[in-house]
């Protein structure tokens, strides 16, 4: 079957069933998408399908129908993406495993809602799990990537 | 020599007391030096200055031997080499190198001696030498105990230092002028005429020189990096999915594994039927261990699907079946057969006990799993001459001594390729994935083989938390505490630990009481007693060990005992603080958060001391009750770590390590029924979510003398500050974690 994963076109060999987590991973090598529960409890998975936040590991690859955008798509280190430059100014990561699916939630969040509240932040970023403890600066980078979309 | 190794290799203990009774290594083995790794590699035109610094004709590159967990190590490690050596972090490379004996842990023996961090006496001060040789004896290289920034604190800053100054020496005799007229900046050698000669092109004529080692660290007024907010060196790679951890590893020809161990830990498999999963598509070996089953496929999903398809026979658990029994094992442990040793007995407190009015508290700490976000993983390559190893591990040089047994040949021929870790907590100080993926990838020669564990899987086998209950007793007078007397029951993770590597330990556990027997308190009569509980389901070290579980026992109780006295919680803690950093740190969040000012209806707040890795720790929780349940307004935080390396990441970990210590006091725990840890994935028990977290404020203090690490020390305050701070809202005393069981949080 064919997917489009960041504007390009992959052809890909396996069961329906897959979830497009094991896809993007083992199939076609793209490990910035993060394994972490395989349930929909901690977000790591998350990737955008026609630019809405989806956790991968529960999506299967056969039920795909639009286009794929994992972390790479949105930026890259040398031209990054609004939210990817708040994270870098903030330092939000610590081990960061989580963390290219907080960005991926995020932006897919600041697209529907340009201006978030702090319970609005609160409410749509808190299926996404980190274990380190960066929630204060995930919240401080949303709120910076916001104003500048804003701005642009 | 040989004496001396074998003591130290049964003797050593990380975060535990070791009784040496006067061994002695010999002055050769201790004086001496371990071989630096990096010369085995070098080029002919390469400088190896020491094991840490590398400069060829092409590059600059800082070896950073410690584990990077997510702390931050790599980056801290980097800027404290290149401070002295005159490059900015935009001119080096890093790597964590080979394991090597030389990168053995200076900073260890201080936490694992029966002596509190403050004790400079002869006895104190004699133990940490001695401990401090079996580090070194040992080639103990280790991350954890929240030593690495005291290890490399002096450590690299020297290596750096002898770089720069044999680089000038070789730009001095390249020039013939003078070393005392060369400065150094930027990675260059600058003669007076402003010429520059960088280093990279010094590199050969420096690798012939013998390195200049008697070279005077600089004074703190001149440092260009210690103590000023840098990027971290992973941040961008952190931000732009570009960071490769242990999990995201490829290896050419490289095949997925994944297995079903007993979940009834520690006990064997007993048979099994694969019939189901042995023609699943993608599917290559099914392979029988021991102690469970594992599939070789060519993809992670699948493999973890043909696991779901085989039935397997388990035996049972080697411990109670039932959570009940594991609390009846503790309940059963406050007796003189199980005393570990008395660590503390000031005053007298029997007698200051018979006829008062004495006040007296049962607490409880569950296990709690460690189930950092990137599950266990390992890519293992047997070959016939060679074992590769790809993964992240803590105690880097004990996975190849023990993979090396386990397959019968020599260490030398196990390499490591340490990664960056998603996250540990402790996790990687075990060696489950290791041994699992090793065992497998034999079955594949020359092939390398991906071990991926289903979380479900990495819950089922996590060493956990100690479990444990404490007792108090205590009595008050004339508006004072004056008697404060815990007995703390827990197993002992350390032993549990250190029966795996190998290293059994023989002495009182130092962790059981750890965080309550060298509370920083004058309390006329005070004694702490530690009982150590049989081992039960296996545990291990989890961020902040035994002072997670004791911290919180003896910062609630004491909370107990100056309610009772009518007394302020923060005033009551500055009369009885009897030590100048604890009393710093005190002082620092009652101004931080302005207590005793006006709080709304409806608010409470609490504080927490308590010293752990040698960090005296205060925190300030502020709660409100609302009709939805308890939420977590603010925390202001304050530690005394003698030196803050880089603010950015020290306040980063320390606001992790309070949401680390409130969330798993809110809503972790671990608990058994037939055998088997119940909760099995993150929607029992994730610690804290995004919406919990309250707003924290952080302070690090710079008094004390010594430089100490902070990853641990944030953890142990912050459930008895929310106990507290819950007590002071609304009248409820929490006196078991996790605390949803007697009240719900917003």
């Amino acid at each position: 079957m064919k997917l489009m994963v960041n504007g390009r076109e992959h052809e890909v060999d396996v069961e329906d069933d897959m979830p497009l987590l094991w896809v993007l991973r083992d199939e076609l090598g793209f490990t910035s998408v993060k394994y972490g529960c395989g349930i929909a409890q901690c977000g790591a998975c998350t990737v955008q399908v026609d630019g809405i936040a989806v956790r991968s590991c529960q999506l299967a690859v056969g039920d795909l129908d639009g286009d794929v955008t994992t972390i790479e798509g949105l930026g890259t280190p040398e031209a990054m993406h609004a939210v990817q430059q708040a994270w870098v100014d903030h330092q939000v990561a610590q081990c960061g495993y989580c963390q290219s699916g907080q960005m991926m939630q995020a932006t897919s969040f600041l697209v529907l809602n340009g201006t978030p509240s702090d319970d609005q932040i609160d409410a749509a970023m808190s299926g996404n799990l980190c274990r380190c403890g960066t929630y204060p600066r995930i919240r401080a980078a949303i709120k910076t990537a916001a104003a500048k979309l804003q701005g642009a | 020599m040989g004496r001396g190794k074998t003591i130290a290799r049964r003797s050593f203990l990380i975060g535990s007391a070791v009784v040496l009774g006067g061994v002695a290594f010999g002055t050769y083995l201790v004086k001496s030096d371990p071989e630096n790794p990096l010369a085995q590699n070098a080029g002919a035109g390469d400088a190896v200055f020491n094991p840490w610094v590398k400069i060829t004709g092409s590059g600059i590159t800082l070896v950073t031997p410690h584990t990077d967990l997510g702390q931050g190590v790599t980056a801290m490690q980097a800027m404290l080499i290149a401070e002295e050596l005159d490059v900015e972090l935009d001119q080096i490379s890093t790597t964590p190198g080979q394991p090597a004996a030389a990168y053995y842990n200076t900073a260890l023996a201080a936490e694992a001696v029966p002596f509190r961090s403050n004790d400079d006496g002869f006895a104190a001060s004699a133990m940490r030498e001695t401990m401090g040789a079996v580090m070194k004896v040992l080639g103990a290289q280790v991350t954890g105990g929240s030593t690495s920034v005291p290890d490399s604190f002096d450590k690299l800053r020297h290596a750096g230092a002898v770089a720069r100054e044999t680089l000038k020496a070789a730009a001095s005799a390249e020039t013939g002028i003078d070393a005392g007229q060369l400065k150094t900046e930027r990675g260059a050698v600058v003669l007076p005429d402003g010429t520059r000669m960088d280093y990279t092109t010094l590199a050969a004529a420096a690798a012939r020189m013998e390195p200049v080692t008697d070279v005077p660290l600089r004074d703190p007024s001149q440092w260009r990096l210690i103590g000023k907010s840098q990027q971290r060196l992973d941040t961008l790679a952190k931000s732009t999915g570009t960071q490769v951890y242990g999990i995201d590893v490829k290896v050419d020809g490289m095949v997925h594994a994944s297995v079903r161990s007993n979940p009834r830990k520690g006990a064997p498999m007993l048979g099994f039927d694969a019939t189901a999963a042995e023609g699943m598509r993608g599917v290559q070996k099914i392979v029988a261990l021991p102690y469970g089953v594992a599939v070789v496929a060519d993809n992670t999903w699948r493999a973890f699907r043909a696991l779901e398809e085989i039935e397997i026979d388990w035996d049972v658990a080697p411990y109670p079946a039932e959570q009940s029994g594991h609390w009846a094992a503790v309940a059963a442990s406050f007796t003189s057969e199980r005393l570990d040793k008395e660590w503390r007995h000031d005053g007298d407190v029997d007698a200051a006990l018979d006829g008062a009015d004495v006040l007296t508290a049962e607490y409880r700490a569950p296990y709690v799993a460690h189930q950092p976000l990137e599950p266990l993983s390992a890519v293992v390559r047997v070959g016939s001459d060679r074992v590769d190893i790809w993964a992240a591990h803590q105690l880097p040089r004990f996975v190849q001594q023990r993979v090396a047994k386990r397959l019968g040949i020599e260490t030398a021929q196990i390499h490591l390729h340490n990664q960056f870790a998603g996250g540990s907590f402790g996790h990687r100080l075990e060696f489950d994935n290791i041994d699992i993926a090793v065992d497998v990838a034999r079955e594949v020669p020359d092939t390398p083989v991906k071990l991926t564990f289903r979380r479900e899987e990495d819950f089922a086998q996590d060493y956990n938390r100690q479990i444990g209950m404490a007792r108090g007793r205590g009595a008050h007078a004339g508006g004072k505490v004056t008697v404060l007397d815990l007995d703390i029951a827990t197993v002992s993770a350390s032993r549990s630990q250190s029966k795996r590597l190998g290293a059994p330990v023989p002495g009182p556990d130092t962790q059981i009481p750890a965080g309550a027997w060298n509370m920083r308190y004058a309390i006329p009569d005070l004694r702490v007693r530690a009982y150590a509980v049989p081992e039960l389901a296996p545990t291990s070290s989890w961020r902040s060990v035994g002072a997670s579980t004791a911290g919180f026992f003896a910062e609630s109780f004491l909370d107990e005992l100056i309610h009772a006295a009518g007394a302020d919680p923060m005033e009551e803690r500055l009369r009885l603080v009897d030590d100048d950093d604890a009393r710093g740190v005190l002082e620092a969040v009652a101004e931080m958060s302005d207590w005793g000012g006006p709080l709304e209806a409806g608010k409470g707040r609490g504080v927490a001391l308590v010293t752990s890795f040698g960090v005296p720790t205060a925190e300030v929780v502020e709660v409100t009750a609302t009709d939805a349940g308890i939420r977590i307004d603010r925390v202001w935080v304050a530690a005394e770590v003698g030196r803050v390396v880089d603010p950015v990441t020290f306040e980063n970990v320390v606001a992790g390590g309070v949401i680390w210590g409130l969330g798993h006091a809110m809503n972790s725990e671990i608990t058994y029924s037939d055998g088997r840890a119940v909760q099995d994935n993150f929607h029992m028990g994730e610690g804290m979510r995004l919406h919990q977290c309250p707003v924290i404020k952080v302070r690090g203090l710079e008094n004390g003398v010594t430089v100490r690490g902070v990853g641990e020390p944030p953890v142990p305050p912050a459930a008895p500050a929310l106990a507290n701070a819950i007590f002071a809202a609304t009248g409820t005393r929490l006196r078991e974690m996790p605390f949803f069981r007697t009240v719900d949080f917003v």
